[in-house]
């Protein structure tokens, strides 16, 4: 391969992302691959600077608002942290109220972006345009499924899966709006909630919220009945039609799950026992490497967080202070940890060669190798369920984990019977894994739903209707809080000195998952995951449309969209017009 | 002889404004919260608007980096032909707060896009300097954009504030319209939505100028006060206050800020009619007002002004509460004729039977 092969395509700014998303590759056309990656993003806001000085009670308002279609689950991380600095935990109905509206949120979330955004990049207009041959094999290619979503072959399903004009996308935008109800009932108002508060809730628990929630949710498990086959037909004639196809996106298995949705029976938010009830949560907490579950410890997770920056936009925090020295348990705690991170950002010149974007690079130091692991999310569920089954701990009757699988048992509902999905642990993280899984979570979200309302009631016809535990803001303390946002791994890391925040620092997925080479000078997963990229679309370089590079980009849910815009070599600007136009 | 009535114009009604581009910039200092709250709304939807499902009005192209298919400068064609003056009549939308950008050296604080010159991101400011002065109307959506918000706060790096403050309280559109400002963190779904359907009303000439409040909001949909509209009202005029989180009583004494809010959500609820703020245990925190949200931290405690007025009603409130819990007892009472027996009790007094001898 010699440089003259190589072309330089760059995607700026990919639209729908919370802060401006470039992608920016060189592309060797005449073996069909990517050979080089940089991801860039050009907004900051400052959140964990201002935070400084604040009351305590405050960090979850606040930190809510740094994501507009997930914050409420920065809401509810920040509750996780503020209830272990401030020695709380909220009575039962409280943790109930919050696992039903954060299963809502999963439903929500997925369901729009599964749907709505990358739907779109296996739908006919768009295969059409990138592999008209895998279309063709598509018309003649009977859906296995057939007699679930009623979708005859596979080109059915890709003719549903059209923007704004395809049955299934537009049912699956009117779920979008179903589940935000459920969520609202739940959390107050989507997406910053009214109703969340250090301690518990302010949700009133009554027979009228949680039959509200529950007729919602039916309909919703019957749409998975047909969205779950769906997905998985699609998927797999993608890997039939095209071999090799579920290695696009592909790299090297570093998971992580920080866990989701709190055992009210067991959580206690005591740092002391966190590593004990951190595995009893629905969704198991762990890291997947190579294939190997090697923790589902939330201390070790805790400890082995580090910052580094190497290529973003922010001056080193050698010389600053030291907060937390050693964890409750007398653990060290490094330098480069969230706990002991000072923020200090310097707008500065973008230069994909030195420093090029506003997103740090988190990384997971694994003590037994040394190595700082560039850990993904797998945009969420692949991490959550692969944990999840390898841990085998989750056994709650609609859910169970099998040490190499997850069976989703969904009850009778108006169109369907009960039905039993099981996702296997794939060879490959990698793109169409990473879609299928979110498909597979939607289920499992609202298996748990039903678990949590089932629970829920419990409390209520017992009359156990508390929600939210009274506190006093200590004058020093620390927490952490462990959350999956919808897309993946999210902590919070809290410090209070003289009654007042001394430091904050919230992990979401997207610096995990966006970026940029380290310190070291390894790769952000965004970045990996397309460098090691084959390419299947049939067109050249003259009307390439960069479909696998955009599914790859996709596939970790950045909230991302369908229409990109290239240049090639030489500044000649290729447009890929999609049809028809919002609004057109 | 009577005048004919005039007769309705859905049918014959021609836009004064035919065509109108919706320019839609999340590239403030935003989280792109208020473009997904509007994906909720559906009085009316995104979508009724821009499939024409709405009569009277314009043909709408709306173009959003949230919501478009497309990205890159095939999304951006619109904002650069806007600059050049080559479209025709647009709405500018604007998500997040504005940094101060000259504060810095080089860089920048928030950007869209890449200038094909010189490689450097475009700054969101420079797009606002060039797309502002030749909009039709100019929509803040979200409190970001309207006042600053949360990423205006004290101790915030990036000095970011709202859009009337960059451009100035006095600054009047093409179309002679102030900034809109359509507050709340988020903005709520529909309170957006109906905003741009009256100015969209406007533009085809079959409503008048938008009329708007000191802080330059929709004077219909926030003339009213959180407490005003919130059904826990009641329990405030009763002096009955929840002492914790989880009752339905009246939250004020928690934090809520309600009574001194201008707000339409504990009305409206959140998406159709479910949730909101304190009509569902949320406190109001006041994510609709200028003073947001410095002037109502730490939100966990009960505003200074609280203290007085719910003293003040606790001795009218506990008397009436008596009162009425006595005429309630009475009232719970059925009248004494409801009861199987021989007699009738009701006061109902036959008329004599006219068969008997």
């Amino acid at each position: 391969m010699t440089e003259k092969n190589l072309v330089d395509m760059s995607w700026d700014p990919v639209t729908r992302i919370v802060g401006s998303l470039g992608i920016h590759t060189k592309i060797d056309f005449a073996n069909r691959e990517v050979v080089d990656c940089h991801a860039t993003s050009s907004i900051f806001r400052g959140y964990s600077v201002f935070l400084r000085g604040k009351d305590p009670r405050d960090a979850g308002f606040i930190t809510s608002r740094i994501c507009g279609i997930c914050g409420d689950n920065h809401a509810t991380c920040a509750m996780y942290a503020q209830n272990m600095a401030f020695g709380i935990r909220p009575p039962h109905m409280g943790e109930w109220i919050v696992n039903l509206g954060e299963a809502a949120e999963y439903m929500f979330d997925h369901n729009l972006f599964q749907d709505n955004l990358v739907g779109v990049d296996f739908c006919e207009k768009m295969v059409q345009k990138t592999n008209p041959s895998v279309l063709a094999k598509a018309e003649t290619t009977a859906s296995p499924h057939a007699a679930e979503h009623g979708f005859r072959t596979i080109a059915d399903i890709m003719r549903a899966l059209n923007p704004f004009e395809g049955s299934f996308y537009l049912e699956a935008l009117q779920m979008s709006r179903l589940t935000r109800e459920m969520f609202c009932l739940m959390e107050g108002r989507h997406v910053h909630p009214s109703t969340i508060y250090p301690g518990g809730v302010g949700t009133v628990p009554s027979n009228q919220l949680f039959s509200d929630y529950l007729v919602r949710l039916m309909k919703y498990i019957d749409f998975m009945k047909r969205a779950v086959p769906l997905h998985d037909d699609l998927f797999d004639f993608f890997c039939e039609a095209l071999p090799g196809y579920d290695e696009v996106g592909k790299r090297r298995i570093l998971l992580g799950c920080w866990g989701s949705f709190q055992n009210p029976e067991t959580c206690d938010f005591k740092y002391a026992n966190m590593a004990s009830w951190g595995r009893d949560m629905f969704v198991t907490p762990g890291i997947v490497v190579d294939g190997e579950l090697i923790t589902t410890d939330l201390v070790e997770i805790n400890l082995g967080i580090r910052i580094l920056l190497g290529s973003s936009f922010y001056d080193d925090w050698d010389d600053g202070p030291m907060f937390v020295e050693r964890d409750p348990l007398g653990n060290p705690v490094d330098k480069r940890h969230p706990w002991n991170q000072t923020t200090i950002p310097r707008p500065q010149k973008r230069e994909l060669e030195g420093k090029y974007t506003w997103v740090m690079s988190p990384r997971w130091k694994w003590e037994k190798t040394g190595e700082h692991l560039a850990l993904d999310t797998g945009g969420g569920p692949l991490a959550r369920l692969w944990v999840t089954a390898l841990a085998k701990r989750v056994d709650i009757g609609y859910v169970r984990a099998t040490g190499a699988s997850v069976e989703i048992n969904l009850p009778k509902t108006v169109a369907h019977p009960e039905v039993t999905f099981t996702w296997k642990i794939p060879r490959y993280s990698s793109t169409i894994e990473r879609n299928r899984a979110r498909t597979y979570f939607q289920a499992y979200a609202a298996a748990c739903a039903l678990y949590f309302l089932e629970r829920a009631m419990a409390e209520l016809h017992a009359g156990n209707t508390a929600t939210w535990t009274e506190f006093k803001v200590p004058e020093e303390g620390i927490g952490c809080g462990f959350h999956e946002a919808v897309r993946g791994v999210l902590s919070h890391h809290l410090v209070i000195k003289d009654r007042k925040i001394a430091n904050y620092h919230p992990y979401p997925p997207t610096p995990w998952n966006a970026s940029p080479r380290d310190s070291f000078g390894t790769l952000g997963p965004y970045e990996d995951a397309v460098k090691n990229t084959k390419l299947f679309e049939e067109n050249g370089p003259d009307d390439f449309k960069g479909i696998d590079i955009m599914r790859t980009v996709r596939s970790f849910d950045p909230c991302l969209p369908c229409g990109v815009h290239m240049v090639i070599d030489g500044g000649r600007e290729l447009r890929v017009v999609h049809s028809p136009r919002f609004g057109g | 002889m009577s005048q004919p009535l005039d007769k309705g114009t859905i049918a014959t009604h021609q836009p004064a404004i035919p065509e109108v581009d919706v320019l839609w910039i999340t590239a403030g200092l935003s989280c792109d919260g208020d473009s997904i709250s509007v994906t909720a709304a559906t009085q009316p939807s995104l979508e009724d608007v821009v499939l024409g499902a709405v009569p009277w009005l314009p043909k709408v192209r709306l173009h959003n980096p949230v919501l478009a298919f497309e990205a890159g400068d095939a999304f951006l064609e619109p904002f650069h032909r806007a600059t050049r003056g080559e479209l025709g009549p647009y709405i500018l939308v604007v998500e997040g707060s504005i940094p101060n950008e000259r504060i810095n050296r080089e860089g920048f604080w928030a950007a869209m896009g890449t200038d094909s010159a010189t490689g450097q991101p475009i700054k969101t400011c420079d797009w606002i300097d060039r797309l502002a002065p030749g909009a039709w109307a100019v929509l803040a959506i979200g409190t970001c954009a309207t006042y600053g918000g949360v990423h205006a706060m004290e101790g915030n790096p990036t000095g970011a504030m709202g859009l009337p403050d960059y451009l100035g309280w006095q600054f009047r559109s093409a179309g002679g319209i102030p900034v809109v400002c359509v507050p709340g963190c988020p903005v709520q779904p529909d309170t957006f939505m109906e905003t741009l359907l009256y100015l969209l009303q406007q533009a085809a000439g079959v409503a008048p100028m938008i009329p708007l409040d000191e802080a330059l909001r929709p004077r219909w949909l926030f003339e009213l006060t959180v407490h005003e509209s919130c059904d826990r009202g009641g329990y405030y005029e009763q002096g009955d206050f929840a002492p914790a989180f989880g009752s339905k009583r009246c939250i004020v004494k928690l934090g809520c800020w309600g009574p001194v809010v201008n707000c339409n959500v504990a009305k409206r609820g959140w998406m159709n009619g479910i949730g909101g703020c304190p009509n569902v245990g949320g406190l109001c925190i006041g994510c609709t007002m200028p003073g947001f949200p410095d002037k109502f931290m730490p939100f966990m405690e009960e505003p200074p002004g609280a203290k007085m007025s719910t003293s003040a009603v606790l001795m009218y409130g506990r008397t009436v509460r008596a009162l009425r819990a006595f005429t309630r007892a009475s009232l719970h009472k059925e009248p004494p004729w409801r009861k199987p027996g021989d007699e009738l009790k009701t006061g109902y007094k036959p008329p004599p039977d006219k068969g008997s001898p």
